[in-house]
C-alpha cells in the first residue's frame, strides 16, 4: 500500500485502499486458488436467453414494489438497478445527522422480491459524486462472499451481478467492502433485504396457502453517533472525518439510536403504516447487525418465520419474535380490532428511548367479544 | 358527544362586571407598581423577568382532563369565562441563562436539555414540573414577588389565537373506542407536521396579539393544572371529578399530560401518542399589594 509513501493521498484513496486490502485478505483466505475464483467468474453461464426477463423498479421502504405472490410460470431473470448514495441524513427529531451510506437513497435499501429459482440480475452503480468504494453481499446468494467479491466498485464505476435465488425466504443484503469498512458501512445504513417467495406462494406448516393483502418492509438500524465532552451529538464535515470517533462508539456495542427505516419517527405520525380490520399484513423485518425482537402491541404474529426461511413451518400465535442480527424475519397478521398499534422492538428501552417504534393506524369495527371495558374508570367502590 | 357537553358552561372567575372606568384605573395602578419593581435590583436580587399584562376579556377554553359520559369518552365542555382576572405573565419562556442562576444558587437542579439546547438565549428545556415549581419559589425569594405556573385556563387566555382546541367533535360511541384513538392520533400528527423540534432563540416565534412570545412552538409549557377524570351527567353537569396531581398538563401545539418528574417527553409519553418535543415553562406573577388592594376596591365597588 502507498499509505506510508504518499502523504498527499486523499482520504478517499485511503479508505478505498483499506477496503481493498480487506477484501483481498478475506478472499484469499476463503478461496484456495486464484484459478478457482477465475473459474467461478468465467464459468459457463446458464442459457438464459429463452427465459422471460422482467425489469423491476424498486420503491423506498416501508413500501414494496408490485409483485405476484404465486408465480404464474417458470423461472425468470429479474433485473434490478440500484444506485449507491452517500448522503447526510437526519436521524432524530433534534436534528442529529449521520453521513449515511445507502442503497438507492434509503435506509434500509429497498426490499427486492423474486421467486425461488429466479435469476436476480443487479446493476449496481457507484456514482462519481460518492467518496467511497462499495459492494453488495446478498445472504441469499451462493459464492463469492455473497457477491461481495464480484461487485466491489469505485466511485464512477458500475457492475452487473447475476445469481440464482435457490432458497425461499427473506434475507439481508449489505455492503461489505472489507475489513473495518464492513461494520462501518453497515451501521451507516448500507443494508436492505430481499424476499424470495416460494413459486407457489407462502404456506402454513400443513400445506395450506397463506396470502397477504399488504406487505410492509421495516428495516431496523443501529446508529453509533459520537458525542462531544458535554454529551451532545457531534457532526462532521464528511464521513471520513467522523470515522475514528464512530469506531470508538461502535466498539462499545452501545448504539446511540435504534430506529426503524432510518430515523426516529420514520414510521409514525403522517408516515404511520395503515391497515383495516380483516386485512392480512406481512411485515418483513431485517436487522443487518444486531439482534432484535419485534412485537405488535395489542396484536400477535399469526404465522411467523422468525428465521425468515419459508421452507420451515412458521411459528403460530407468537407474542414477540426473535430476529438474529444479520438476518430478516417475516410475520403475517390479520388485524382483528381497530385502533392505533405500536410495532416495537420489545427491548422497550430501545423502543422508547432509542427510537425503535412504528405505528399502525387500523380502521374498522370494534369487536366486543374480544375486548370490552366492562366498567369505565370510576372512584374505587363507586 | 352527548348534547350536554356542547352547551357552553357560563362561568365568571371574579363574579364581577366592572365599569370600564374602574378597569382603566386598576390597570394604571398595576402598571405603576410593575414599573416600580423594575428598578435596578438590589444586591443579591435577581433581575425581574419581562412580563406582559393581559387585560380581562371574555374567552373560552376546553375543560381539562378525561371526560366520561354514559360510559363513553367524550370531549370536555367548552368553558366560557366572561370576566377573567387580569393576568401578568412572563413575555418569554424562562431561558437557559435565567434558569442557570437558580442552579448556581443551589435552589434548582440542573436542566437536562437535548443536544445543542444549552445556549443561554434559548428557552430552558429538559425541565420537569418539579423543577418549574422550584424555580418559581427561588424567583419569588430573589425578586420579592410571588411567581407561579399558570393554569391551563390562564395559558389559553394569554395564548389567544395561538391556543388550540383538542376537541375531536365525534359522536360518543361506546361500541367503538378506537374511533377516538384514531382521530386523536390524526389530530396530534397534523399539529406536529413540519414544525421544528429543536428549541429556538427566545423571540423567534414572535408575539401574539397580547404581546406573549413563542407560544405553541417547539417548547411546551408546564401548567399548574393537574390530570384528572370528570364524569358528566346526561345534562352535561359534573357528577364527580377525581384529581390526579402526580401528573400535570402542558400547553403548546397540543395539550399534553406528563408525570411531574419527567424532563424529556420522549421517555414520558405512551407508546402510541406523539409526545411534546421539549418541556419548558413560563410563570405568572401574582399581584403585589397594589393589585391586592385594587382587588378589594373592585370588590367593594362591585357590591360584594
Amino acid at each position: 500500500m502507498d499509505r506510508q509513501d504518499d502523504f498527499n493521498v486523499s482520504r478517499r484513496a485511503l479508505l478505498a485502499g483499506a477496503a481493498f486490502a480487506g477484501v483481498l485478505g478475506t478472499v484469499l483466505a476463503t478461496v484456495p486458488t486464484a484459478g478457482q475464483e477465475e473459474a467461478m467468474e468465467t464459468g459457463p453461464a446458464p442459457d438464459l436467453a429463452s427465459l422471460p426477463h422482467e425489469k423491476v423498479t424498486l420503491v423506498a421502504p416501508p413500501f414494496v414494489h408490485p409483485h405476484q405472490q404465486v408465480s404464474a410460470g417458470g423461472p425468470r431473470v429479474v433485473e434490478f438497478v440500484m444506485t449507491i448514495e452517500e448522503k447526510e441524513l437526519v436521524i432524530d427529531e433534534y436534528g442529529t445527522t449521520v453521513h449515511a451510506m445507502t442503497f438507492n437513497g434509503s435506509v434500509p435499501g429497498p426490499l427486492m422480491v423474486v421467486h425461488q429459482d429466479d435469476y436476480v440480475e443487479l446493476t449496481l452503480i457507484n456514482p462519481d459524486s460518492n467518496m467511497l468504494q462499495h459492494n453488495i453481499d446478498f445472504h441469499s446468494s451462493t459464492g463469492a462472499l455473497g457477491g461481495g467479491a464480484l461487485t466491489l466498485i469505485n466511485p464512477g464505476e458500475q457492475v452487473k451481478l447475476r445469481w440464482r435465488a435457490t432458497r425461499p425466504g427473506v434475507f439481508v443484503y449489505h455492503c461489505a467492502p472489507g475489513g473495518p469498512m464492513i461494520p462501518w458501512h453497515v451501521v451507516s445504513g448500507m443494508n436492505g433485504a430481499i424476499m424470495v417467495l416460494p413459486r407457489d406462494g407462502l404456506k402454513d406448516g400443513r400445506g395450506n396457502p397463506l396470502r397477504y393483502d399488504k406487505v410492509y418492509y421495516v428495516g431496523e438500524q443501529d446508529f453509533y453517533v459520537p458525542r462531544d465532552e458535554e454529551g451532545n451529538f457531534k457532526t462532521y464535515e464528511s464521513a471520513g472525518d467522523g470515522y475514528d470517533d464512530m469506531v470508538k462508539v461502535m466498539r462499545t456495542l452501545t448504539p446511540s439510536h435504534v430506529v426503524f427505516n432510518g430515523a426516529v419517527g420514520a414510521l409514525t405520525g403522517e408516515n404511520a403504516m395503515t391497515s383495516k380490520v380483516g386485512e392480512t399484513v406481512l411485515i418483513v423485518h431485517s436487522q443487518a447487525n444486531r439482534d432484535t425482537r419485534p412485537h405488535l402491541i395489542g396484536g400477535h404474529g399469526d404465522h411467523v418465520w422468525q428465521g425468515g426461511k419459508f421452507n420451515n413451518a412458521p411459528d403460530v400465535d407468537l407474542e414477540t419474535w426473535f430476529i438474529a442480527g444479520g438476518s430478516a424475519g417475516a410475520a403475517l397478521y390479520t388485524f382483528l380490532q381497530p385502533g392505533i398499534y405500536a410495532y416495537v422492538n420489545h427491548n422497550l428501552i430501545e423502543a422508547v428511548e432509542l427510537g425503535a417504534t412504528a405505528h399502525f393506524m387500523v380502521e374498522g369495527e370494534w369487536n366486543d367479544d374480544l375486548m370490552v371495558q366492562v366498567q369505565a374508570p370510576t372512584p374505587i367502590g363507586g | 358527544m352527548t348534547a350536554g357537553t356542547t352547551t357552553p358552561v357560563q362561568r365568571s372567575q371574579s363574579g364581577l362586571l366592572l365599569p370600564a372606568a374602574l378597569l382603566v384605573g386598576l390597570l394604571a395602578l398595576l402598571g405603576w407598581q410593575a414599573g416600580a419593581l423594575r428598578l435596578p435590583a438590589a444586591d443579591g436580587m435577581a433581575p425581574v423577568p419581562q412580563t406582559v399584562r393581559i387585560a380581562p376579556r371574555p374567552y373560552a377554553y376546553r375543560a381539562v382532563g378525561s371526560f366520561l359520559s354514559d360510559g363513553a369518552v367524550v370531549d370536555g365542555p367548552l368553558i366560557e369565562v366572561a370576566t377573567p382576572a387580569p393576568l401578568e405573565l412572563m413575555t418569554y419562556q424562562v431561558s437557559v441563562g435565567e434558569y442557570a442562576r437558580c442552579v448556581a444558587a443551589a435552589a434548582c437542579r440542573p436542566a437536562q436539555p437535548r443536544r445543542g439546547a444549552d445556549r443561554p438565549d434559548l428557552p430552558v428545556t429538559g425541565v420537569s414540573h418539579d423543577d418549574a415549581m422550584r424555580y418559581a419559589d427561588w424567583l419569588g425569594a430573589a425578586t420579592g414577588a410571588a411567581w407561579r405556573l399558570p393554569t391551563v385556563a390562564e395559558w389559553v387566555f394569554a395564548a389567544g389565537s395561538r391556543a388550540g382546541d383538542d376537541a375531536l367533535g365525534l359522536v360518543a360511541n361506546t361500541a367503538n373506542p378506537a374511533e377516538r384513538w384514531l382521530a386523536a392520533y390524526a389530530q396530534e400528527t397534523a399539529a406536529a407536521t413540519g414544525a421544528a423540534a429543536q428549541p429556538l432563540p427566545r423571540g423567534t416565534g414572535g408575539l401574539n396579539e397580547h404581546g406573549v412570545a413563542d407560544l405553541a412552538g417547539p417548547v411546551w409549557e408546564w401548567t399548574a393544572t393537574c390530570d384528572g377524570r370528570t364524569t358528566l351527567a346526561p345534562d352535561g353537569s359534573v357528577l364527580r371529578r377525581l384529581e390526579a396531581c402526580g401528573a400535570h398538563y402542558l400547553e403548546g401545539r397540543h395539550r399534553a399530560v406528563m408525570t411531574n418528574f419527567v424532563r424529556d417527553a420522549a421517555s414520558g409519553g405512551c407508546s402510541t401518542g406523539l409526545p411534546p418535543d421539549n418541556l419548558g415553562f413560563r410563570l405568572v406573577r401574582e399581584p403585589g399589594w397594589v393589585g391586592t388592594v385594587a382587588g378589594w376596591w373592585a370588590g367593594l365597588f362591585g357590591g360584594r
